[in-house]
This record gives C-alpha cells, structure tokens and sequence, in this order.
C-alpha cells in the first residue's frame, strides 16, 4: 500500500470512552431522582440534591453527554470509513472533545447551583449556550470538511442523516436559545408568552427529532449491516426514510401544547403532522430490521447484533405510541401524567441508549485493535437492560394513565372525584417498581463498562490504514 | 400575494419535491447505483476480515 495516511481515531477514542463515562453518571442520577419520587427523604433536604435541580442535571447528562458524546464517536468513525478520508481539520475536532466536556462540565456544576432557563432541554444559560455553539460550528466544520475531502463519490446514508442532525441542532439552538443576559448567570428569553412556548416545543421536540432520532438512525444505518456483515435491506427505501424524516418532524411540536393559549389550528397540524411521521418512522424501522433478512440465526449467537435488533424493535414500538399520544383526544388523558415520561423512556432507553451501546460493543474494541472481552457479560447487559426497560415503561403507562383518569373523574354533582394528592399516594408502588427498572438498565450499563473494560484495559490504541483506491473494490 | 397563498403554493411545491424524490429513488435507472452505495460501509474491510480491525 501506497497510502499511508491513518484515519483519525484519536477523537473517536475519546468521544467513546466518555460516552460510557457519562452514560453512568447520566444513568445514575436518573435513578437517584427516581428513588426520590418514591421516597422523597432521599433529597437529604440538600437544595442542591432536590428533584428539581437533580432532574435537568439527568436529562442533560443522558442525552447530551451520553447521546452526544455517542453521535460525536460515531458520526467521527462512519464519515471518514464511508468517505475514506481522514477527518478534516485536526484541531477543530480535538476542540469540540474538550469543548464539549466543558460544557457538560459547566452543566454539572451549574444545574445542581439552581441556574437554569427553566426551558426544557436548554436549561443551560447563556454563556454555555455560546460554548455550545462555538463547539457545534466546529463539528460542523470537521462533519462537512470531510464530507468534500471524500474519496468516494456517493455520500453514505448514515451521513445525510448525520449531517441533517448536525445543521437541525445548530438552527434549533441557536433560535431558541436567542435570550437577553440580565447577569453573567441570569438572561430572560427573547420570546415571550405563547411565542415563547411554540419556539420552546418547535426546539423541544426537534431535539427529540434530530437530535436523538435522525442521528441514530445515522448510527443504525452504519453499525447494523456491520455487524450483521450484510448491506441495509433497501438503500432506495433509506432514502425515502431520510427525506420523509426531515419534511415532517420540524412540524410536529405543538403536540406539546395540546389545550393551552396556542392557536387550535397549530394544535391540529401538530397533530397531524405527529401522525404522518409514523410513515417514515416505521420506514426506517422496517429498514433496520429487514437488513437481517435471510440471516435471522445471527442473532442467536451473537448478543451485540441482538442489542441493535432489540433497539429498532423499541423505536417502532415508541414511535407508533408518539403518533398515538399526539391525537388530541388521547393526549387530554395523557398529558402531564407518568404516561409521557414511560414514552420517552421506552424512546431514550429502548432506542436511543441500545442502540448506542450496540454501537459501543462494536467500536471501542476496534479501536483498541481488541476482541470484546466477554460475549455472555454482552447477554447478561442484554437481558438486565431489557427486563429494566420493560419495569420501566409498564409501571409508567399504569401509573400514567391511572393519574389521567384520576384526574378527570367527577362525581354527580361535577366536583372532582380525587384530590391531587390522592392520585400522588396512588403512584408510590408504581414509582417504586419504576426506580427498580432503571436501577436494572443502570446495572447493565455496569456490566457493559466492566465487559469494555476488560477488552481495552492492556490494549493499546491503533492507527488503521485508509484504504486506497485500488484497494477500495 | 397575501401570506396564506405563499404558504399553500410552497406547500404544494414540497409535496412534488417530495414525490419527485420518491420516483427518482424508485426509478430502475437508480438500482446498480444503490446496490453499490448499499455496500458502501464493506468497502474499507481490505483484507476481507469482516470481524477483526486491521490493526498495525
């Protein structure tokens, strides 16, 4: 070989590892909060340690240390193994590793002091919200300069969908995190009332959207035919799921605001919007899981493969239950209840963190030029994560939908049936059986950090050839 | 022009943008390209070991 040039997995290496860093302390806090709601001494009557504070500090960490630490890793190895090119400029991406452990940082020190936006998701003031956007321009800088640098001339699916993560958060941050600074910790946001709360769920649910489904999906379409070692079921079909994806999403936030000041019909297109997305969702899932078609037997003998199939299967079964919750009607019982919360986790456990564990068992051995270390420990933090997922969201539909109709029961003469805090003693075992389920999805992460542990800990790090042209068929 | 016109008119042109994208990704001309993009993420195993990293 000719070329000696080496992909970059330098930064790869470290958004990897720090994925699985911030994974258990993400995962963590999310069951102390938990265990909070079911024994709420547990607060040790500590302001920093209040569910309030401890909450957005969970969400955070889980979604944008864990999840982002997951995409940085993995759109930084799929972009230069599908575009044969090493990463384009060095520094910038070194800047956005230690960019945004800065931010994360920031958030864990920040949060728990009670600074916050109080906006969903981008409770993080202003100063981090520049960090954040100076991080982000760089990724995009790294993302797309590679993408010109490329050596082949189509640009893999994995990628559109990467780089429609990438330039959708950009927008999304930038518009919603638009503020006026009263202090260094303290700004109000530029919008206000009803405005304030459609730019707030137009960003909210595109985080959900973007940036923890269109990136994913990213990650689906690359490391599922790797491991199952065959092409996606139909790249035309992929292609149709990437567009179908982003005409529709950006629409479907005001599924948030069902029955508030928000004009009835941005209600009811987001609503309908929310419904068509089924199409392109299950699309995609149907793409992931048909890529095993005719080699069914794989997953019986290899446990990561499993993991990434299981993680699909959760996408389609959450993205048909959003679509349900968007319908007006449904979302009149729904709305406010713990029936949300064990959505967005049959989402966030199911999807977004099996899929990135999958990923995780695929990547960081490879990277360390290692085998994984166990593949029984992989079907032990397969069943644990699966039993702990499945604790989860069943307590949290009972519960849930329990409280909804708590909530709206009248008796004969139009008073209300139950106070309020009747329906909070009725959810005790419910909470209980729900802080068991995360605490066994956070002890198959465990399981997962020892298992790469034991693959890497005497491994050193490898330098891997980018193949040259002749060598590319 | 009022606003609403501008809305319904750009709505109309996503939709065929859409359909067209639909056609253009169904269309036979585009299957050899496809099959060989689909195959896109295999063409890096050099030595034709799927499951080993080439490491040094």
């Amino acid at each position: 070989m000719n070329n000696s040039e080496t992909y970059n997995y330098k930064v790869v290496r470290q958004f990897a590892i720090m994925t699985i860093v911030w994974g258990l302390v993400g995962m963590l806090v999310g069951v102390v909060i938990a265990a909070q709601l079911a024994w709420p001494a547990l607060n040790f009557d500590l302001p920093w340690l209040t569910f309030s504070r401890l909450r957005p500090l969970h969400t955070n960490a889980v979604i944008f240390a864990f999840g982002g630490c997951a995409l940085f890793a993995c759109s930084y190895y799929v972009v230069q193994h599908t575009c044969h090119a090493k990463l384009a400029f060095p520094a910038l991406a070194a800047f956005t590793f230690w960019g945004w452990q800065l931010v994360i940082l920031a958030a864990a020190i920040t949060l728990p002091l009670g600074i916050t936006t109080s906006k969903e998701y981008a409770e993080l003031e202003w100063p981090i919200d520049i960090l954040i956007t100076l991080v982000w321009v760089a990724y995009a800088l790294v993302f797309f300069g590679t993408i010109l640098k490329r050596k082949i001339p189509h640009i893999y699916v994995a990628n559109w969908f990467f780089g429609a993560f990438i330039i959708t958060v950009a927008v999304l941050h930038i518009f919603n995190s638009m503020a006026l600074p009263v202090s260094f910790w303290k700004s109000y946001s530029a919008y206000a009332g009803v405005q304030d709360a459609m730019v707030q769920w137009w960003y909210g649910h595109n985080a959900v959207g973007f940036f923890l489904t269109a990136g994913f999906l990213g990650i689906m379409y690359y490391f599922v035919p790797k491991q199952a070692g065959r092409p996606v079921y139909s790249y035309r079909l992929s292609v149709v799921h990437f567009w179908a994806l982003v005409f529709t999403y950006i629409w479907a936030g005001p599924h948030h605001l069902h029955y508030t000041a928000l004009p009835d019909w941005a209600q009811s297109l987001g609503m309908i919007m929310s419904l068509i997305l089924l199409a392109p969702s299950w699309g995609g899932m149907i793409n992931g899981i048909m890529t095993l078609s005719g080699a069914w037997h794989k997953l019986r003998t290899d446990p990561v493969l499993r993991l990434l199939i299981v993680s699909i299967s959760f996408y389609g079964m959450s993205t048909f239950e959003g679509p349900m919750m968007s319908i007006k009607t449904v979302n009149a019982l729904s709305h406010y209840t713990d029936w949300t919360i064990g959505h967005v986790h049959s989402g966030a456990l199911g999807w977004v963190a099996l899929v990135s564990m999958g990923a995780m068992y695929y990547l960081i051995p490879r990277l360390f030029g290692r085998e994984l270390y166990s593949l029984r420990l992989v079907e032990v933090h397969f069943w644990t994560s699966t039993i702990g997922i499945v604790l989860y969201i069943s307590s949290m539909w009972v519960a849930g939908i329990m409280q909804g109709l708590m909530w709206r029961a009248v008796n004969t003469d139009g008073t209300l049936t139950y106070s309020f805090v009747e329906s909070v003693q009725a959810l005790h075992p419910y909470y209980i059986v729900r802080t068991l389920g995360g605490a066994f999805f956070l002890l198959g992460a465990v399981v997962m950090a020892y298992n790469l542990w034991r693959s890497i800990a005497d491994a050193k790090p490898v330098e891997v050839e980018i193949p040259t042209p002749a060598s590319a068929h | 022009m009022d606003f609403t016109l501008i809305q319904s008119i750009w709505s109309i042109v996503i939709l065929v943008v859409f359909l067209g994208i639909v056609v253009w990704a169904y269309s036979s001309k585009r299957k050899a390209d496809f099959d060989e993009a689909a195959n896109l993420p295999f063409t890096d195993e050099v030595d034709g070991n799927k499951n080993k990293p080439s490491s040094e």
